[in-house]
């Protein structure tokens, strides 16, 4: 079934939870299990991605797993809403992460939203290396491409 | 007397693994602060303090450019770089030389040769590989298929890994005029029946091509024996240096096929009327060649000759049947290749887990996999996988290295359920 605009207001991530609960909660896990088994179960909270989605132009390119990404821009509150998929359980952890930090928001607040900072903050890139295929830096690109478009449009 | 040999002169040891192991420096590092257990050799094996120094001490003692003559440093390094030649000569036992050809690795000798093969080939020729090939061993097949209008034919794989006889035999015909086969499949560790089918091949006239890549680390290739037309290597999985591998052809094909690349050193002589090529094996080695890497190759090559190979053999089939009797402590694991000839690799899945996601938690307890699919896509489709990951050992991997490969397995299908 295709995507309506209504699949992609109903996606809480961004609002439920908020970049900042998310941040509390990495506080207090100590190891890389406890940090891993958080984001997997954060993967789990992303919404159904539609099947008639996934084809060639919504592809995330640079990803060892496959990786689908869609958007819809809301005219009336001028915010920018996301879909992910990845066949990948860590990828889909991280995708969620992204949405927590990049979903709902203004074209214009999501491009001067420092990603790389907020991994380090989240102590990521010690664990998960960006260059390591697993498509972070690839989905954060598409993700900035597309709020850049809506800015330009 | 300046010794320019840079051959390692110990006799022959005793296979002990945790002596071995001190051999390869990179082994006792730790990685995310655990002990560094290396379980990707068939993407590249780690090298030993033989190769290092060899090659450390070609370029302190003897480097300079080689076949060029008129000094010292230029007559040592020539020394070195032959001498490394004739080892792997020995190593193969090829005839001559003449017979060992330098390339950058496996996938340029086999571009040499499919480029060398094109002036035999035309429209309705058969190219016979297999399904479970390397794309090293598709691809440039296909592209010399474009140019000649041949066609390249895949023989068939069993849901087990092994080669497909019967396909095997059928798509054998008076079409066929090269078969290009892996010696061992770099996902499922299958050692194929090379030496049946280069016969059966040369019955009918059929030029013989072996991909001796995975092969090598894990055993010695006789080319008289397999009586092969082409043998390849890579230096990089067979301890030594990247940058250099190794073409194996009979020298009477050698002769007849033209020149891969053109410039320095594969001439004879050059005019604007007419330039003639150098003889085997300076036809095919345009340019200067990657003369440290050679050295380092040779090296290698004598480090293992001083090994006990066949108690070696014997500790790597170890390592693979205490792989396969672990596999069913991990929920949801199942092997992919189980053929009943192979090398010490596991291909393999877990229900509901993406390869990425292992080797991903596998690197986070210092164990490194690959994951992917391996440049096999063919072989990933047949299968209907995304791809799998793959463990593969070496002789200094250890039965405690195993055993923490299921431990971490373990708790990655325990993090995921």
């Amino acid at each position: 079934m295709p995507a309506t605009e209504q699949d992609f207001m109903d996606n809480p991530l961004g609002e439920n939870p908020t970049l900042e609960d998310v941040l509390d909660s990495f506080e207090f896990l100590d190891d890389w299990e406890e940090r891993y088994a958080f984001i997997i179960d954060l993967g789990k909270q992303l919404p159904a991605f539609p099947d008639d989605a996934r084809i060639e132009e919504n592809y995330v390119h640079g990803c060892q797993s496959q990786v689908w990404l869609i958007s819809h821009y809301d005219e009336t509150s001028g915010k920018l809403y996301l879909l992910i998929d990845s066949d990948a359980l860590i990828v889909r952890g991280l995708a969620a992460l992204i949405l927590v930090a990049l979903n709902g928001r203004p074209p214009r607040d999501l491009l001067a939203t420092d990603i790389d900072e907020l991994f380090e903050r989240l102590d990521l890139f010690n664990h998960i290396s960006p260059t390591r295929g697993n498509g972070l830096r690839s989905m954060v690109g598409k993700i900035r491409d597309i709020a850049a478009a809506e800015v330009a449009a | 007397m300046t010794d320019l040999s840079v051959v390692n002169t110990a006799t022959l040891k005793a296979f002990d693994v945790q002596t071995i192991r001190r051999d390869f420096p990179i082994l006792s590092q730790q990685v995310n602060g655990k002990p560094l257990v290396y379980l990707d050799n068939g993407a590249s094996a780690q090298k030993p303090l033989a190769v290092l120094d060899a090659m450390d001490r070609y370029y302190r003692e003897m480097h300079s450019n080689v076949h060029r003559g008129a000094h010292t440093l230029g007559d040592r390094a020539t020394a070195a770089f032959e001498g490394a030649r004739e080892t792997v000569r020995s190593f193969l036992n090829a005839r001559s030389t003449q017979e060992i050809i330098w390339t950058k690795g496996t996938t340029e000798a086999i571009n040499l040769v499919a480029n060398g093969l094109a002036p035999r080939l035309k429209a309705g020729d058969e190219i016979l590989v297999s399904r479970m090939e390397h794309h090293a061993n598709i691809v440039p097949w296909q592209m010399i298929a474009e140019r000649t209008g041949a066609k390249v034919v895949p023989i068939q794989v069993s849901p087990e890994g092994e080669l497909d006889m019967d396909s095997f035999t059928t798509l054998l015909t008076e079409r066929t005029r090269v078969l290009a086969i892996t010696h061992v499949s770099n996902v499922l560790g299958t050692i194929n029946p090379v030496t049946a089918m280069v016969s059966q091949a040369k019955a009918r006239g059929v030029i013989t091509l072996l991909d001796g890549a995975q092969a090598v680390p894990h055993f010695q290739p006789d080319v008289q024996t397999l009586d092969c037309d082409f043998y390849v290597f890579s230096s990089h999985k067979l301890f030594g240096p990247t940058g250099i591998g190794v073409l194996y052809g009979k020298a009477a094909l050698l002769e007849e096929m033209p020149p891969y690349q053109g410039g320095g050193e594969m001439i004879e002589r050059v005019s604007f009327e007419r330039t003639t090529w150098n003889v085997l094996p300076y036809k095919f080695e345009a340019g200067t060649p990657a003369i440290a890497e050679a050295v380092g190759l040779g090296a290698a090559i004598d480090y293992l000759s001083h090994l006990d190979r066949a108690a070696m053999e014997t500790a790597e089939n170890a390592l693979l049947q205490r792989a396969n009797q672990l596999v069913e402590t991990v929920p949801g694991m199942s092997i992919i290749g189980t053929a009943a000839h192979k090398v010490p690799v596991i291909s393999f899945k877990i229900q509901g887990l993406h390869p990425s996601d292992i080797g991903t938690l596998l690197d986070q307890q210092g164990i490194a996999i690959r994951t992917g699919h391996h440049c096999a896509m063919p072989l990933m489709d047949f299968y209907g996988v995304p791809g799998t990951a793959r463990a593969s050992f070496a002789f200094y991997n250890t039965l405690d290295e195993v055993e923490q490969l299921f431990t971490a397995l373990q708790k990655v299908q325990r993090l995921f359920a």
